[in-house]
């Protein structure tokens, strides 16, 4: 039976890109599957007794090295903030490529708290900044210190020591560019070297809350319990720099969806599933489902998706127990079009990613195409006409042709760069000044725009005349162009609309990246959870790429 | 130092800082890149290019000829540049092209080296006495490297090189008969099991 690949034209929907979850493509878990038999190890460790310092952690295999560098600083109170505005970290990390020198370590101290205000070399592959969870750092300290474990409810609230409020890589602030390191195999899928970066750091959160209980009382502390280790991740706040990331890079996108989509559609071809693949489907799902009763927020927004999600799932469970024969002929693809009737898109898009679970060798072949040459895609097929221009405007923007601009809450927002931090933002177009600034990412209004200008010229000018005099349109036909080649490129949705919920765009990248328990703390930003129940880096070797449903929380 | 990555992001939004529309910035992020990554003086001459025309006026070149005569300005090497680009297809067939004074000319080079690669033809680009090979957006080799400010080019003629051997056919025999050292020679019996068909690959 040939399955089709799900529409452009629903998959792309924000509201349905802000339900994905985690799943095997999650670049944090191929990283880890990537590095599983790298050997690890902890090169230096210079904290005071209060963890104040410098320490290196390492991945070496043959003649590679990637070293993070740590640098935890004291931090007042009134200082610590997760906002962007920060200037001032608990800690402050890069990844460098190969050994650091001494002298390369004095110069990045000087370098890496600074974060955006300091410059990084070519070395330097990824850069971030860390605040402590300083409720859940000190009971731990505290409680270490004093020979007792923690109080697992408390780390299980919360889920990390530290979290990270950015992380930057390809380029930024003078790093490495990405043509640099793309050749190399182990970092052949998106992202890796981040997920690299805050896998580290998890690790030397564990060392410096060790070290601290012990100064703090030599006699009498224990270490923190490897287990209670391997069930606590890195959290991370993320606010709007992440949105345009997926605008700016249509084919990346494309590529990440992409591999979704294939191995959905292989998944419903499967025309007899192995009873071993339909038991480790239903076992991944239902140890899968105390992260979702773990998961905990403020937003009613996110409650409400989350009861949503909850009482879905049970409803499948009970269909697949007492209705439901994985005998039958297709048996994916049933279970597909069931839920397609009957749950709505969290729980559509959780399962979705459960259904990969069993599935290494239709998986991992599209891990390796996630990346993207942006770059050759870049040049506009200027010979084409303006009738193939439009016929892709009307096969591709469908909805978007449809909407009507000239109505004010579908042009309310726009999208800008703030001048003190250099970070995207959005505001309301008639209450707030800067309109005039606004960035080219209002997409679905300009490919309107240029669908409405196309329509009164001759179909056979072809694109080069036409751009002599519309040229203010330049970067909406370079994106047709390319979503001709990439269908799922472009997200089919108005991203200025008074209706917009920027966390779904954040909400779709972070769930590429495996994050778990998605927290919005507003519908511009969110916290979030990684590497929560992952491995240490000590149990790698015996790695286990379902360890997302392992955990104690 | 910079990273390109910057050094695209930063004459990405200078460039729509200085007016253009936002797809041709991104052009000239791209451009600027590709003159950095070569060794060309692109920040140089773009920073000096956008200080200059906040001053003056330049010509806008939006359809280009065989022959490109500015009246009294001197052409915008960004429009100039992105016509070029965009018109490539329909010019690759004439001789020779002239501009007359086009400004800042290196921010001319990248689109006609990226018009290279579009066409699949090596072009010759010359800028008064400077001298550029543009082979397929890949590379550019040049008698004249400095990293300057060049504020004009006065005459400018692209020439696009047909695709043919640059040896002779002599040449070309000589050194495949020595790879051919590289081949065994084939028995009866190797010519019927060496090959998946043997010999009876009809059909």
């Amino acid at each position: 039976m040939k399955i089709n690949l799900r529409s452009p034209d629903i998959v792309m929907k924000l509201s349905k890109l802000g339900s994905f979850h985690q799943s095997k493509l999650s670049f944090l878990r191929s990283f880890l599957k990537e590095f599983k038999d790298w050997t690890f190890k902890r090169d230096l460790f210079e904290l005071n007794e209060f963890g104040y310092g410098t320490a290196v952690y390492s991945f070496k295999k043959n003649n590679r090295v990637y070293s993070l560098i740590c640098f935890a600083n004291k931090l007042d109170e009134n200082e610590r903030s997760d906002r962007v505005i920060a200037t001032k970290w608990d800690a402050a990390f890069t990844l460098h490529d190969g050994v650091p020198t001494k002298k390369d370590i004095e110069r990045l101290k000087n370098e890496v708290p600074k974060q955006e205000i300091g410059r990084l070399s070519y070395k330097e592959l990824t850069l971030s900044r860390a605040n402590k969870s300083v409720r859940v750092f000190n009971h731990v300290v505290e409680s270490l210190s004093e020979g007792k474990q923690p109080d697992i409810s408390l780390l299980s609230s919360v889920g990390y020591l530290y979290r990270t409020t950015a992380v930057y890589g390809s380029g930024k602030f003078g790093l490495a560019d990405r043509f640099r390191i793309k050749d190399r195999e182990e970092i052949c899928g998106p992202f890796r070297l981040e997920m690299m970066l805050v896998y580290l750091v998890r690790q030397f959160t564990f060392d410096q809350v060790n070290h601290v209980a012990k100064n703090q009382n030599p006699k009498k502390a224990i270490s923190l319990d490897l287990e209670i280790c391997r069930n606590l991740g890195i959290g991370n706040s993320t606010g709007l720099g992440m949105a345009p990331f997926i605008v700016n890079h249509p084919t990346l996108l494309n590529n990440w969806v992409l591999a979704r989509e294939t191995i959905l559609k292989e998944i419903r071809e499967i025309k007899e599933v192995k009873k071993v693949d339909s038991d480790f489907f239903k076992k991944c799902l239902k140890k899968s489902i105390k992260n979702i009763t773990s998961w905990t927020t403020e937003s009613e927004y996110q409650q409400k998706k989350i009861r949503s999600l909850l009482s879905d799932l049970n409803n499948f469970i009970t269909f697949m127990e007492k209705d439901f024969n994985f005998d039958n002929e297709f048996a994916f693809n049933e279970i597909y079009k069931w839920i397609e009737k009957n749950s709505g898109d969290e729980c559509i898009e959780y399962i979705v990613s459960m259904m990969m679970e069993p599935y290494d060798q239709i998986v991992n072949p599209l891990i390796k195409k996630m990346s993207s040459e942006e770059e050759k895609y870049f040049n506009i097929p200027t010979n084409r006409t303006v009738l193939e221009l439009k016929d892709i405007l009307e096969n591709r923007y469908k909805n978007i042709l449809k909407i009507d601009f000239s109505k004010s809450e579908n042009n309310q927002n726009f999208w800008f760069i703030s001048k003190n931090k250099e970070e995207p933002r959005l505001a309301d177009r008639f209450d707030e000044k800067g309109s005039e600034l606004e960035q080219p990412l209002a997409i679905a209004r300009d490919i309107k725009k240029l669908y409405e200008v196309l329509s009164v010229v001759k179909n056979s000018l072809t694109i080069d005349k036409f751009l002599l005099k519309n040229n203010h349109l330049r970067h909406v036909v370079r994106r047709a162009f390319i979503v001709e080649k990439f269908p799922y490129s472009e997200i089919q949705d108005n991203t200025i609309s008074k209706s917009v919920v920027p966390i779904d765009m954040l909400r779709l990248k972070l769930s590429f990246f495996g994050a778990l328990k998605f927290d919005p703390r507003s519908d511009k930003w969110l916290r979030i959870c990684m590497f929560q129940g992952a491995p240490l880096p000590e149990q790698l070797k015996s790695y286990d790429d379902s360890w997302v449903y392992n955990s104690l929380n | 130092m910079k990273s390109f990555s910057e050094i695209d992001t930063v004459s990405k939004r200078a460039s729509r800082a200085a007016g253009f529309d936002w797809g041709i910035a991104e052009e000239v992020g791209k451009n600027i890149r590709m003159l950095e990554m070569l060794g060309l003086p692109g920040i140089k001459n773009l920073n000096y290019y956008y200080k200059v025309r906040v001053k003056r006026n330049f010509e806008i070149l939006n359809l280009i000829s065989e022959e490109n005569k500015s009246s009294q300005l001197e052409f915008c090497p960004i429009i100039a540049g992105v016509s070029f680009l965009d018109q490539v297809r329909s010019l690759e067939n004439l001789n020779e092209i002239r501009f007359q004074s086009i400004a800042y000319p290196i921010l001319f080079l990248p689109f006609v080296s990226r018009a290279s690669e579009v066409i699949g033809k090596k072009i010759h680009l010359k800028i008064d006495k400077r001298e550029f090979l543009l082979n397929y957006g890949n590379s550019i080799y040049s008698n004249a490297l400095k990293n300057e400010i060049t504020t004009i080019g006065n005459d400018i003629t692209i020439k696009f090189i047909k695709n043919v051997d640059s040896f002779e056919e002599k040449e070309w025999k000589e050194l495949y008969k020595l790879s051919e050292n590289t081949f065994v020679e084939e028995n009866e019996s190797l010519k019927e099991s060496g090959a998946g068909a043997g010999l009876t690959d009809n059909d």
